[in-house]
């Protein structure tokens, strides 16, 4: 009973040093602590403490937007066109340097791919007709006064981990590899409360969304879809939206392929047929091997990743660590998620944080007690339909792989990987990408 | 992914309530009414998307001969090459193969692309690259005469216009499987 919290020796429940997640409930450590004089820790003794130089004068003054401390600056998006060429421009998240399930709004993931367009609010419009009784347009002075909803929702682009799809892993880091997902918090008006109004027509099966950005991006929708969740956002983690995530209003789509949550939406047509346009049957049409495609892939399927340890850190010394990582899915809510530390011959399930919310970012940890062996950590979840993240081997038979590597790991061999992720671990410590 | 759904399917199914879905669902016991009337008529400057029956095509008509020429005066070739057949950002008018390159095949016009008044619809909406929508209805058919038929998907000379453009073939019209056709 005394020794219950003494890392070393605690049973492991799945291979190469897996612990009970149930070490990270609140209470049961403490408990246990109370009752015992055990003491733990790892090393030698530290050096003697001194007074550190910040701390003997004045800070600096406070501005009116908040800096982070200096100390974090490379904490940013890899961009692919910097410069800003006649061509598509993508932001990648770097999850490997965050934690928790909010994505700041400034790291959160972007793709444009005309720029971003100066759009003053006081004269943008959405306009609302084809097959409906009768057409709309509102302001933005009148769309703020709609009731409105706040909810957590991942966007994620479709060609995010498309490195994955190559058949050598490609060695490059979590940010590069799954770096084109985000979670936020959005607030915004319930596109429902908005089409109610109109009278859509019964025969209507469809609608064709459209951005007032200069490549006038446009995506056709299910009425299904318009009329259950979409959301009119305004709002993103609680400030207007980033300039480059839609300003002023956006359509999310919760859970759906994140080229379809049109930014700076101003047309909304009621049809009775999709328009097939550029993007839904060009880029996000994802080829399977067979040379056959498939068409209207709008949701993000179940998926997870290991954020920490990720390829590129290194573990310095054997001994205690927490494995940690994000599972989502656009079908619903995390019901659960598995850790193997042994390449898959054995797992465990890992401590899922609540409360987990649908279509929406989900922590997962659990405790790990690393011998200084080779290991090899990967994550799996499971959504509450009982849908299952596949592994590699089931994936790739399905969707197929490249004929050859994939040498850069910002390019787009394919859509919609949600596969594992697996990170090797050597005896140093280092880690790369595998697959197993 | 479908192949372990059935697996946990029971499992789900145990844990699963209609409740839980409630704060995943949009609803309004009402109707707000801030929006303001307006006429198709004065909508039609934005109504710029076709169909791929030929709904909202607009009047007008061109010829490949014509769009050679507008594709040099209007710098398409800056960006997609001397006669479409690949520049900085790709080939308009190629004969790359989709089978037999796997999964990473370079999706074209004509191998990949299962509508013809997709093409149009692209051009007047978002080309010139470097100042979309400053072409005319005329230009737009022009231009896309002139990459269908350097596709050779069209004979020498045809004229697209709202009529002839929806009945162009495009060859890999039924290459294309349904995801998720319960969502639709
Ligand atoms: C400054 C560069 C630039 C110029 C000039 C330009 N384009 Fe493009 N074009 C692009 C880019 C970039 C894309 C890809 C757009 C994307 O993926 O968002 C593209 C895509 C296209 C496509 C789709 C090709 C495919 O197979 O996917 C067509 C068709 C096209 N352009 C036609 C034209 C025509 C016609 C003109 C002249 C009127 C033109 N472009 C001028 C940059 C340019």
């Amino acid at each position: 009973m005394t020794k219950r919290n003494d890392i070393t020796a605690l049973d492991e429940v799945a291979g190469n040093g897996l612990l009970s997640r149930r070490l990270l409930l609140r209470g049961g450590v403490a408990m246990a602590g109370a009752a015992s004089t055990l003491v733990a820790t790892q090393g030698a003794s530290a050096e003697p403490l001194k007074e550190p130089e910040w701390s003997r004068y004045q800070g600096t003054t406070v501005e009116p937007m908040g800096r982070r401390s200096k100390n974090e600056k490379d904490t940013t998006r890899i961009l692919t066109n910097p410069k800003g060429e006649p061509r598509t421009q993508h932001a990648r998240t770097p999850h490997h340097l965050l934690n928790g399930q909010i994505t700041p709004n400034h790291l959160h993931f972007t793709i444009l791919h005309n720029g971003i367009p100066d759009i003053d609010p006081e004269q943008h419009k959405l306009v609302i007709h084809g097959m409906v009784k009768q057409p709309i347009v509102l302001s933005m002075d009148r769309l703020m006064r709609y009731p409105m909803v706040t909810r957590q929702t991942f966007i994620e682009c479709g060609g995010n981990s498309a490195a994955l799809f190559s058949n050598e892993p490609v060695q490059a880091n979590l940010q590069s590899l799954h770096g084109l997902v985000s979670n936020a918090e959005w607030t915004g008006v319930p596109l429902s409360a908005v089409l109610d109004e109109v009278g859509i027509d019964p025969k209507a099966k469809w609608m064709l969304v459209e951005g007032a950005d200069t490549a006038a991006i446009t995506r056709s929708v299910p009425l299904k879809k318009a009329l259950d969740d979409a959301i009119l956002v305004l709002y993103q983690n609680g400030e207007r939206l980033m300039a480059e995530q839609g300003y002023p209003v956006r359509l999310l789509l919760p859970g759906w392929e994140g080229n379809m949550n049109i930014k700076y939406v101003r047309r909304i047509k009621i049809v009775d047929q999709p328009a097939l346009s550029y993007y839904e049957s060009r880029n996000y049409s994802p080829l399977l091997p067979d040379a056959k495609a498939y068409r209207f892939f709008f949701v993000n399927e179940v998926k997870s990743f290991i954020t920490h340890p990720s390829f590129g850190m290194k573990l310095n010394e054997p001994g205690y660590y927490e494995i940690s990582g994000i599972a989502y899915s656009g079908a619903g809510r995390i019901e659960r998620v598995q850790v193997t530390a042994d390449g898959g011959k054995t797992w465990a399930d890992a401590a899922v944080q609540g409360p987990t919310m649908h279509k929406a970012f989900t922590r997962f940890t659990i405790p790990w007690r690393w011998d200084g062996q080779p290991a090899v950590l990967s994550s799996r979840a499971v959504d509450d339909g009982g849908n299952v993240q596949p592994l590699r081997d089931e994936f790739v038979r399905e969707r197929g792989v490249t004929q050859k590597p994939v040498t850069n790991p910002f390019g787009f061999p394919n859509q919609h990987y949600n596969s594992l992720t697996s990170w090797g671990i050597n005896a140093k410590g280092e880690i790369s990408h595998v697959y197993v | 992914m479908s192949m372990s759904k059935v697996s946990l399917a029971v499992l789900a199914a145990l844990s699963l309530s209609s409740v839980a879905f409630a704060d995943d669902k949009n609803g309004l016991g009402h109707k707000v009414g801030l929006g303001q009337p307006i006429t198709e008529a004065d909508i039609k400057p934005w109504d710029i998307t076709i169909l791929p029956d030929g709904t909202n095509l607009p009047p007008g008509s061109g010829t490949a001969a014509v769009g050679a020429k507008l594709f040099t005066e209007k710098g398409c070739i800056a960006c997609h090459g001397e006669g479409g057949t690949g520049g900085s950002n790709g080939a308009v008018i190629t004969d790359i193969p989709l089978a037999g390159r796997g999964i990473e095949a370079t999706k074209t016009i004509k191998n990949f692309w299962s509508n013809s008044t997709t093409v149009f619809d692209f051009i007047r909406r978002a080309m010139p690259w470097n100042a979309p929508r400053t072409l005319t209805d005329n230009e737009v058919y022009a231009l896309t005469a002139f990459i269908l038929e350097g596709n050779k998907l069209i004979p020498p000379g045809t004229v697209m216009d709202a009529k002839s453009l929806p009945q162009v073939k495009m060859p890999n019209k039924d290459g294309f499987i349904i995801k998720f056709p319960d969502r639709i």
